[in-house]
């Protein structure tokens, strides 16, 4: 066990727990930031999705001991009430079904819209390659993305 | 209009009962979280609430809440179910919020999900359940202004009397509502006059799901709840034979680890009982990271299963005695004694006229097999389920299609009455027939029994994904008999499975052939196997509608006009008299999807494959275009035609099937779980591919055929047809028939086993 002083949401927080425990566990377990999911803990789906110092990582496989100085947006911390574009172009096509790969497909737009307000259709390929939606909104989350770069 | 019964079954679940404050039903408000919705905000919370029945209830402010019956799984009954009660009841949507109801068949008859028969079966109550309400509201304003009900009107929300000019909200007439005797008949609306149903809402969970809010059982927490997690068998056919806890129990954070039994011995299974591992290993503690590493340090050792039966009831009950084999299986061994058995004569399902005699005599005969692996659900949200039994009660949430059949489980499991079991629906990271399967719940409960704390169990992706309740592995051989013109004289399909036959005999073909025979056989094995997104339709769609695409080639027809050649016949003098389809609808979707997709108008490098199918009492038809990029198919667009009547809420159907049309996509390009020595193969999405992003069609454009039929199935009835469209189009871009899924390792391996 050791403490982490961690930087989420714009927050100050700071957990004991083992140096190991992947941050999707400490959001999960110890913070109640329960909307980032786990769906496989091997980094290959993209449930786990948060933004660190601007890029898109998989929660799941990133110790705490590596996330200290480091500042971590979730999908709790993306606005107040949703209505970040990002949220508000989802809302528009009603991309959701079962909804549970959802936090972590908008954690990854949100990411690559930072970095690249233009992206082409294989910009977006790319960058949301690492989230599976078991669903299959894809047509609809490319939709969004669209929509959200125009605003 | 339409006068209705509001008794509508045995359970006449339409009786009133004045409720104050919002009690009862609110239960398990934890999901509204502490915070209202800014929609209930905006709308105020009323003081008082009063029920006009079980599915509606109305605040002296005119709020208004809806309650979901059936439990959700991402087919979005949440929003189209209360608004189907909306419109009867004749309220704004705006001014509506719907909650998820707990299981309680006494008061919402059937609560299940499954068979894509939410809509279908819930259309005729909650339009009673709506209407029954407005009719007391109108009742109430007939008492109060001392004028004849049958002068009264309402628009949404509000009660009029226009002689007198008299106006009021339903609000301000709920309570005195609440409290008159529900009528024996209620009128229902002209479906012209429909306002709510057909045009499109958004799903009423989407705020939540995008801010991250909980919804899902795996975001449950309660005071004192432990983490659990369980350690089964690693292979089918195996169980456990001893374990050494120690290590795993000193790791931190860890309180208990023990062996269970899910069932006890002697238990008559219910339907939806299927159970892989009859003793696992459970680990509680802290936290999930800490439970994830004491998994990791048991030491259990497995041995061989004998040879076991269980007794099981059917899907209507009939208990029959059902033998779990022994033995370690693998694919290789399956193909072999697929193989097999599909050289053997079959169990005849149907035959029409003399099949035999017209292969005889036939001057060609066209005969290939199919072959399809067994499949993973791969829910996004592996199974999970929270529970807190006492001495004398429990208490679970969790992600359950079929709750009423696991309440019974339950209850001979924990030895407590029904009554003292309750079960709330939570929504469910998918489902796609899994979850149908309710042994979570009971592991869940007989852990927090032992433990004597409220938990909740997680499985891991692994334990998830090599668990078992996979989609049947199959095989098809579909032979035609066509004589020197070219004329088809016969069809023959013999097609099995382990443990099932994919066939449903009664569909077209048959029904449209003179000469038709359809034989079944089945291999039993211990792998078990559940619903998937419809099942059997989904693999015998595949095998038929790339046969028929083949054989139409063969014949130097059109692969559309084939098929309505053929449905033409099955209208106008049908062959037997049990088929189970419109010909004139499944024609119909045909004919849309020919319009709607320009069929016949080639573009350079595009190519076309089309299929259709009925299942669900709905029928679809799919044009999928796809274009190569040197090996690799890239899927630029899918054109769907549907006619399941009657769309409640546009936009999220066309959702709905857009995800079909990319499940099947995906599992037709990759979808395989194969066995070695009862070990599944894969247990992780770094070796188990998904469909993502650049795989998915650019673009899918779903198309409702226009009638006032009512409402029949909507999530599976897109999936199986889309698997043949695959096939069919890379047919076209690679001048290869491919036989075998998933398509892609096929189509790279070069070889082509038939
Ligand atoms: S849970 Fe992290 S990528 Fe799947
Ligand atoms: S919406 Fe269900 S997994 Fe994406």
């Amino acid at each position: 066990m050791a403490t982490f002083n961690l930087n989420i949401n714009g927050k100050s927080q700071s957990v004991d727990v083992d140096p190991n425990t992947p941050i999707l566990w400490v959001l999960r377990d110890q913070l109640d930031l329960v909307g980032t999911k786990y769906g496989c803990g091997i980094a290959q789906c993209g449930s786990c999705t948060v933004i660190m110092d601007g890029n898109a990582v998989r929660s799941c496989s990133i110790p705490v001991s590596a996330a200290e100085g480091t500042k971590i947006t979730t999908i709790e911390g993306l606005s107040e009430n949703g209505d970040h574009p990002v949220q508000k172009a989802w809302m528009e096509h009603d991309v959701p079904q079962c909804g549970y790969c959802q936090a972590g497909q908008i954690m990854s737009a949100v990411a690559l819209l930072e970095s690249n307000p233009n992206p082409s259709d294989t910009d977006i390929d790319n960058a949301m390659n690492g989230n599976i939606c078991r669903c299959g909104t894809y047509v609809r989350i490319k939709k969004a993305i669209k929509t959200a770069a125009k605003s | 209009m339409t006068i209705v019964k509001t008794k509508l079954n045995r359970r006449s679940f339409l009786k009133a009962s004045a409720l104050a404050g919002g009690g009862l039903m609110l239960s398990f408000s934890w999901l509204a979280g502490c915070k209202p919705s800014p929609k209930e905000v905006a709308l105020g919370l009323p003081d008082e609430w009063f029920e006009l029945n079980a599915f509606i209830k109305i605040g002296e402010n005119g709020a208004v809440t809806l309650y979901n019956p059936n439990p959700e799984f991402g087919q979005n009954v949440k929003t189209s179910m209360p608004m189907i009660l909306a419109e009867e009841l004749d309220v704004d949507w705006k001014n509506v919020w719907v909650e998820q109801a707990d299981f309680y068949p006494e008061r919402y008859g059937r609560q299940f999900t499954g068979g894509s028969q939410s809509i279908r079966q819930g259309w005729q109550p909650l339009r009673t359940a709506g209407a029954t309400a407005r009719a007391m509201l109108v009742a109430a304003a007939a008492q109060t202004w001392k004028v004849p009900g049958n002068e009264i009107t309402t628009e949404p929300g509000f009660l009029i009397h226009q002689a007198s000019g008299k106006k009021a909200g339903y609000g301000e007439l709920a309570s005195l509502a609440a409290t008159l005797p529900v009528p024996e008949e209620v009128e229902l609306k002209d479906k012209k006059d429909f306002k709510i149903i057909g045009t499109s809402k958004k799903n009423v969970e989407v705020n939540k799901i995008i801010t991250g809010k909980p919804l899902f059982t795996i975001d449950y927490n309660k005071e004192g709840m432990l983490v659990a997690m369980i350690e089964h068998a690693p292979a089918f056919g195996m169980r456990l034979k001893s374990f050494d806890a120690a290590e795993a129990k000193a790791m931190p954070g860890i309180k208990e680890v023990f062996s269970f039994k899910v069932h006890l011995d002697e238990y008559e299974h219910n339907f939806f009982d299927t159970t892989t591992h009859y003793e696992m290993i459970a680990i509680v503690g802290n936290t999930t990271w800490e439970v994830m590493q004491a998994k990791k340090k048991l030491k259990a050792e497995w041995e061989i299963a004998p040879e076991k039966s269980i007794m099981q009831s059917g899907f209507g009950g009939n208990a029959s005695k059902v033998k779990i084999p022994a033995g370690l299986e693998s694919t290789e061994g399956h193909r072999a004694r697929m193989e097999e058995f599909s050289k053997k004569p079959g169990n005849i399902l149907r035959r029409d006229g003399d099949p035999e005699a017209a292969f005889k005599k036939a001057s060609k005969i066209l005969e290939r097999t199919y072959n399809a692996p067994y499949l993973a659900h791969n829910c996004m949200e592996p199974v999970t389920c929270y529970a807190h039994v006492t001495a004398d009660r429990a208490e679970l949430y969790g992600p359950i299609q079929a709750p009423e059949v696991i309440s019974n489980t339950l209850s001979a499991r924990l030895g407590l009455p029904k009554d003292k079991i309750q079960i709330n629906l939570a929504r469910m990271g998918g489902g796609f027939g899994q979850r149908a399967y309710g042994h979570h719940l009971v592991e869940a409960a007989v852990i927090s029994k032992q433990v004597g704390a409220p938990i909740k169990m997680v499985y891991t992706r692994e334990d998830d994904m090599t668990y078992g309740i996979y989609r049947p592995t199959y095989t098809a051989t579909y032979r035609a008999a066509l004589d020197e013109n070219n004329n088809l004289l016969a069809l023959h399909v013999k097609a099995g499975g382990i443990p099932e036959t994919p066939i449903a005999p009664n569909r077209f073909p048959a029904g449209a052939l003179d000469n038709y025979l359809a034989e079944g056989w089945e291999i039993e094995s211990n792998i078990t196997i559940g619903a998937f997104r419809a099942p059997r339709s989904n693999f015998i769609a595949s095998a038929e509608q790339s046969f028929l695409d083949e054989l139409a080639e063969e014949m130097g027809k059109d692969p559309i006009e084939f098929r309505l050649d053929l449905l033409k016949r099955a209208k106008e003098n049908p062959v037997g008299s049990r088929n189970d389809y419109d010909p004139e609808r499944y024609a119909g979707v045909l004919e849309l999807v020919r319009e709607k997709s320009n069929w016949g108008q080639n573009q350079p490098g595009i190519h076309r494959g089309v299929s259709a199918y009925f299942c669900h009492n709905s029928y679809v038809a799919e044009v999928l275009d796809l274009r190569m990029e040197g090996n690799k198919p890239i899927v630029e667009n899918v054109v769907a035609a549907v006619d399941c009547g009657i769309v409640v809420n546009p936009d999220a159907a066309a959702n709905m099937g857009e995800g079909a049309i990319v499940d099947g996509i995906g599992n037709a390009f990759f979808g395989e779980l194969p066995f070695k020595d009862g070990v599944p193969q894969k247990n992780n999405f770094n070796t188990y591919r998904m469909i993502r992003m650049p795989e998915a069609p650019k673009n899918i454009d779903v198309h409702f055929v226009k009638n006032d039929i009512d409402p029949t199935g909507l999530g599976e009835p897109l999936f199986p047809p889309i698997f043949a469209a695959v096939s069919n189009a890379l047919y076209q871009a690679t001048g290869r028939r491919l036989y075998n899924q998933p398509f892609m390792k096929e189509l790279e391996s070069g070889i082509t086993r038939m």
